[in-house]
């Protein structure tokens, strides 16, 4: 039995403000728990019976009452919304600078790549004040990957792409956890995340073997995969052009307009039929099975760099 | 009303042998049925629990395999959840009750209740079964991939267990919403009804809309695992989340299924044990039925961090919000009613004070869940753990244990010895209160639920939860052995041993097979201590406020 902590450490810039919204709630709520408590033994005590056939007094209710503790409890409960509900924004919003990480999380370990292509399992490098946008994918099951220390948290999904972010502020090791039940081995999927200073972290790269990074091996996937066969850089090809594509809208055979959003892409790859685009033939063949969730990740990262050509004439988009 | 001239020999008497109780129609006996049932299933579920905590004593995975511990908490959730906590109260106390409640002979369809015991038997032998053939380990909430494609347990015979004992739910709540309308006796209005059969027919509503949707959640899951439909497997184009949405449709709702029923027995026992009016009759009625309709809009606070859009994140927070409020509005109501009051210290206000304080904490740390910011850290944690047993456990429990402590003597014309209730009581609420307010502190510092092992920080919170365990467990097999004692003993108990209002009251313990003599005709509001004073003449004199 080492240490006996009765509260989480607060390593990222988010966790002093969960911090001080649960102190708010836990004032709140402690203040009603000791009145109620407090006045229902008071009264039992003071009201006590003295004799066998005494009854209570005859009061049936008192409408200025109940108007009170439905005002009063209705607006505190509305305050720690409004707090709860903007503080959840920002959690749940990257900011635009954010370094990207992926992580994919299998039953029942954690793959993660770096941006430079440095990778590791279950332990994820980190230097503090730097905006960290984690996405975040599975090969099987629903995981979570959960941060306690920086109080954040978010599943990872099969089937899709989701992303959490984070700064951490002080350098150290904090534990990560899987917090969606995953099967047998879900409490042994864990890791630690080593929050690291800037020259450390950049020293730490440095000595990792990196296979190329996530475009690198994006744009070799996407030869190796043929991809570029159809999806060529001018209209010739039997499917669309994908440079300038990621961000702006698309427009479907079925006449919809979706946003090439990462899970938009995602899904082209794995699921061509479902989203056609306006003007092409639904003549993909999927990758479901072909290509790895961190495949998929390096492929996307690559087409998110194509950036449409030079200002010849305007393509839509912004 | 109804002193009748004791002729008819009590339901307990009338036909006597094993068959005139399994193929019996009277409410009373299916209440007791169902009592047997569902506390088999409680020592059941409950020997999980200590399978489970004997294992967290220490940080390794060492008393316990992996996969028998996570079947342990799979199957202590099932069947807590499904087949005690669902019908502990409606199906037991509700059966035996409602109808002497509202001045009727049984409920308005007598052969469905019966049909209803047997699907719930039906349904838990399922259940069972899965049991024996090896176990099921996807959780109680079944979520899929892992239900669906991942899973290698027997989720398919577990799941229909459940499905099965949704129809004797469904028909429960049925039976009671009908004999609610139509089997009143002259006189009891709606607003003459006692707050416990307000509170079941709020839960009868969500009963009969809730579970038909869980129900076609788990064919949605069978359908997948068994015959290949592709449906949450995102490999084929499904979507798990879609799941998530399904599920906590019904099972949100049946958490209010699990707590009205309780909150119906306290608005009982809190005017009885106080002899006073409830305070503010209407507004603790209609609270049970805003909890019942809000309580269908709020299932998506259990996603806050699975990718739902945090748009509808932001509208579900903001009405499981509102729910709290009516939650609100009942605690004050129960406590300004013993203001004033005429309050006992006999055994059920021990029960009463009990439930009051644990409901408070489960209810108020509902309000950190439901505030998205804090939720992200605190979602499928031990917080969540914690706080869900406070409102199961601590409330659920607590009412039901209260609940069966004042009606014994009516429903088996015996009386325990009073100083067990007030000791069983008291270890309930010790033992409850060092088993889950550790697990608060403990899902803070980030202890994920659902976990075999865990690091060592968190050791002397799980160990004093499993002392309290150890406590808890004490308390209730107390209860079991000194209520079932009682029963050896010669029948005691007056018709009216708590002084009470309550058609319930007027009549012998335990009652005939029809319940009253003559037919009663009511004439009075729900809980009119004060009238009674007039008519005894040497009580308390009203109005002193």
């Amino acid at each position: 039995m080492s240490s006996f902590p009765l509260f989480p450490e607060a390593a990222s810039s988010i966790a002093h403000e969960v911090d001080l919204l649960y102190f708010f709630i836990l004032a709140v709520c402690s203040f009603f728990a000791v009145l109620v408590s407090a006045l229902v033994v008071f009264f039992a005590v003071k009201f006590r019976r003295r004799h066998p056939d005494e009854v209570g007094a005859d009061i049936h209710g008192s409408i200025a009452l109940e108007l009170l503790w439905t005002v009063i409890p209705f607006a505190l409960a509305m305050a720690m919304f409004v707090w709860g509900a903007d503080l959840y924004f920002r959690i749940a919003r990257p900011p635009a600078d954010s370094m990207e990480v992926f992580v994919v999380g299998k039953q029942w370990m954690w793959k993660v790549q770096h941006p430079d292509g440095v990778r590791e399992i279950n332990e994820l490098h980190v230097p503090i004040n730097r905006n960290i946008k984690i996405t975040l994918g599975s090969e099987d099951v629903l995981h979570d990957y959960y941060i306690p220390a920086f109080r954040v948290k978010m599943d990872a999904v099969p089937g899709k792409l989701t992303t959490m972010w984070f700064r951490a502020t002080k350098a150290g090791t904090y534990q990560i956890f899987c917090a969606e039940y995953c099967g047998t081995n879900h409490s042994g999927m864990i890791g630690r995340v080593i929050a690291m200073e800037e020259h450390d972290y950049e020293a730490w790269l440095a000595g990792g073997r990196s296979t190329g990074t996530a475009v690198e091996n994006g744009e070799r996937l996407f030869t190796d995969l043929a991809c570029i066969t159809c999806h060529k850089s001018d209209t010739t090809g039997r499917g669309p052009v994908l440079a300038g594509v990621f961000g702006n809208p698309v427009r479907l055979m079925d006449g919809r307009t979706v946003v090439a959003d990462e899970n938009y892409l995602r899904e082209s790859i794995v699921n061509p039929q479902a989203k056609v685009v306006l003007g092409y033939q639904p003549i993909m063949p999927t990758f479901q099975g072909t290509v790895s969730e961190e495949n998929l990740m390096q492929l996307i990262a690559y087409i998110k760099t194509l950036k449409a050509a030079p200002p010849a004439a305007p393509t839509g988009g912004q | 009303m109804t002193h009748g001239t004791q002729n008819s020999p009590s339901y307990l008497d009338a036909p006597y042998g094993i068959w005139s109780w399994l193929l019996t129609k009277d409410h009373k006996r299916i209440g007791i049925m169902y009592l047997i049932s569902v506390t088999v299933f409680f020592a059941i579920g409950g020997l999980f629990a200590a399978g489970i905590r004997t294992e967290l004593l220490t940080p390794q995975g060492d008393f316990l395999t992996a996969d028998l511990y996570n079947k342990l908490f799979t199957l202590h959730g099932v069947v807590m959840i499904f087949f005690f906590l669902i019908p502990s109260i409606p199906a037991t106390l509700g059966n035996f009750l409602i109808p002497i409640q509202i001045g009727a002979k049984d409920l308005a369809f007598p052969r469905i209740n019966l049909l209803s015991w047997y699907i719930y038997v039906i349904g838990a032998v399922f259940t069972l079964a899965a049991v024996f053939m090896g176990g099921v380990d996807t959780g109680w909430t079944f979520y899929t991939p892992y239900s669906s494609i991942a899973s290698n347990t027997n989720v398919v015979l577990a799941a229909l267990g459940v499905f099965i004992t949704g129809f004797s739910s469904i028909l429960t709540g049925f039976n009671f919403i009908v004999t609610i309308h139509r089997m009143r006796a002259p006189g009891m209005t709606w607003f003459r009804l006692p707050l416990f059969i307000w509170a079941h027919y709020a839960t009868s509503l969500v009963m009969i809309l809730g579970t038909p949707v869980v129900a076609i959640t788990i064919l949605l899951v069978f359908a997948e695992r068994a015959m290949g439909f592709a449906i949450f497997d995102p490999r084929a184009g499904g979507d798990p989340v879609l799941f998530q949405h399904l599920f906590w449709f019904y099972s949100h709702p049946a958490v209010y299924i699990m707590i009205l029923p309780g909150m119906g027995v306290v608005s009982e026992l809190v005017a009885a044990v106080s002899r006073k009016q409830i305070f503010g009759y209407s507004f603790v009625a209609y609270s049970s039925l805003a909890i019942a309709i809000i309580g269908f809009l709020v299932w998506g606070h259990h996603m806050f961090v699975s990718s739902q859009s945090i748009y509808a994140g932001l509208v579900f927070s903001i009405i499981t919000m509102i729910v709290a409020v009516p939650s609100a509005v009942k605690t004050f109501n129960w406590t300004a009613t013993m203001y004033k009051g005429s309050v006992t210290w006999e055994s059920p206000t021990y029960w009463v004070i009990g439930f009051m304080g644990l409901f408070l904490i489960g209810g108020l740390t509902g309000l950190f869940l439901g505030t998205m910011g804090l939720d992200v850290h605190l979602h499928d944690t031990y917080f969540v753990v914690a706080h869900f047993h406070y409102i199961m456990v601590g409330g659920a429990i607590m009412a039901f244990l209260g609940g069966v402590h004042f009606y014994w003597p009516k429903m088996t014309g015996r009386m325990y010895p009073e100083a067990m209730g007030k000791i069983s009581a008291i270890l309930v609420f010790v033992g409850f209160n060092l088993t889950f307010f550790p697990q608060f502190v403990l899902g803070y510092l980030g202890m994920p639920r659902r976990y075999h092992a865990y690091p060592e920080d968190f050791q002397i919170l799980n160990v004093l939860s499993t002392a309290g365990a150890g406590v808890l467990g004490l308390g209730y097999a107390l209860i079991v052995f000194y209520l079932v004692a009682s029963l050896f003993k010669e029948r005691n108990a007056p018709a009216n041993p708590w002084g009470a209002t309550g058609l319930e009251w007027q009549i012998q313990s335990p009652p005939i097979t029809l319940n009253f003599e003559s037919d009663p005709i009511v004439t009075e509001d729900a809980y009119n201590y004060a009238g009674r004073a007039g008519h005894g003449g040497h009580a308390k004199k009203a109005g002193e406020v």
